[in-house]
């Protein structure tokens, strides 16, 4: 699995690193940066544009809100590739979905076990965190020193999101003034020069 | 004045995070400050002795450290899955039948491990000795225990006076414990 993925990573420009980077962040912070990009596109969008996004939004809204279907209701099958990804193997400290030792083999047995007795993904994690202690989820716990990994990526995502937002309408209009817009036409022309003007582009019209 | 105010912000968020980073790192370090305090020879009290540990096999029971004041504890921090725990599990056992009627016990702390797992080990190397659980680790931390064997003998006093952070033998055992069984209780 870690080959496949190894080559597109060395061929990807720095938009597909970022949608890299998006797309291993947790979900949380997945949610946080694509509402922050919508936020910033919105900003430096034209007023017709915003309009419509936002009552895109309006609609897109009205869906989420509205009463769940029997299909979202039913509790998906747990398994275990999804747990694996989710735990470490205590004794390698390496991801139980890498991990090939005794204990690795140890630990898949009894998500097996659990996944045999209907529990889904969620509570075999709890179940593992409750025999092995919390050194067996992959994520930490969000308390304490921890929070730091939860609120830094996203508080520093947001605030470079702010600054672009901030400094891209300014450096769009130093450059448009760089490469002569209305200010560098230099004094209006007087009333003979303009009529004289006039003629001359009406005869070639 | 202006034109300072970016890269002064930029050098202040630069330093905060060089500051976590390093608190993080630091942290989340080995601490041997119970090695280096034993090596100065002066013993230092087991840290968390009041916290109750849940006895394995057991649905309520539970044990403290400080209730063993008085008594020789040779503390072994373990998991059912260690090749090193199992190889030293034996010569556990025969310094508890050598020790348990001088007012001195073995008691092994099961860390990262299941509980019907440790209850197999138990079984298999039939241990006698008392066996308590450590689930979120917060027991064995104190002691600067971040993986498996760990050996502490404690004295009388409560204070710690030999530690191993590898497989033990008896040769070690034979050096250690004399001298803290003779002690008065």
């Amino acid at each position: 699995m870690r080959e496949r993925t190894a080559t597109p990573i060395r061929r990807v420009g720095p938009g597909g690193a970022a949608a890299l980077l998006l797309a291993l962040a947790p979900a949380a912070i997945r949610r946080l940066a694509l509402g922050g990009a919508a936020a910033l596109l919105l900003a430096l969008a034209p007023a017709a544009i915003r309009r419509l996004a936002l009552g895109g939004a309006a609609a897109l809204l009205l869906v989420l809100v509205a009463p769940a279907t029997p299909a979202a209701a039913t509790t998906p099958r747990a398994s275990l590739t999804a747990v694996e990804s989710q735990v470490m193997c205590v004794a390698c400290r390496e991801s139980l979905a890498v991990a090939h030792s005794p204990q690795a083999n140890a630990e898949r047995s009894f998500i097996r076990t659990l996944i045999a007795q209907g529990y889904t993904d969620r509570q075999i994690v709890e179940q593992l965190a409750a025999q092995y202690g919390p050194a067996v989820l992959a994520k930490p716990p969000a308390r304490g020193f921890n929070l730091t990994v939860y609120i830094l990526p996203p508080a520093i995502l947001l605030a470079g999101l702010a600054g672009l937002a901030v400094a891209l309408p300014r450096w769009r209009r130093r450059t448009r003034a760089a490469a002569g817009g209305p200010a560098a036409l230099g004094p209006p022309l007087d009333a003979g020069d303009a009529r004289r003007l006039e003629e001359d582009l009406n005869r070639y019209a | 004045m202006r034109r300072f105010v970016v890269p002064v912000v930029a050098v202040a968020i630069a330093t905060l995070l060089l500051a976590l980073l390093v608190f993080g790192v630091t942290n989340q370090g080995e601490n041997t400050s119970i090695d280096a305090s034993i090596a100065r020879g002066v013993l230092p009290s087991v840290p968390n002795a009041n916290m109750a540990l849940p006895v394995l096999g057991s649905a309520s029971a539970s044990e403290r450290l400080s209730e063993l004041r008085g008594e020789v504890v040779v503390l072994n921090v373990f998991a059912s899955w260690c090749a090193p725990c199992q190889a030293e599990a034996p010569v556990l056992e025969h310094a508890q039948l050598q020790i348990e009627h001088r007012d001195a016990t073995v008691l092994g702390v099961t860390y990262l491990d299941t509980s019907t797992a440790s209850q197999q080990f138990v079984h298999q190397w039939h241990l006698t000795y008392p066996v308590v659980r450590d689930v979120d680790g917060n027991f064995v931390h104190g002691l600067g225990t971040d993986g498996v064997p760990e050996t502490f003998v404690i004295d009388r006093e409560g204070r710690i006076a030999a530690v191993r952070r590898y497989q033990v033998n008896g040769r070690w055992l034979q050096q250690t414990l004399p001298r803290l069984l003779s002690a008065p209780s």
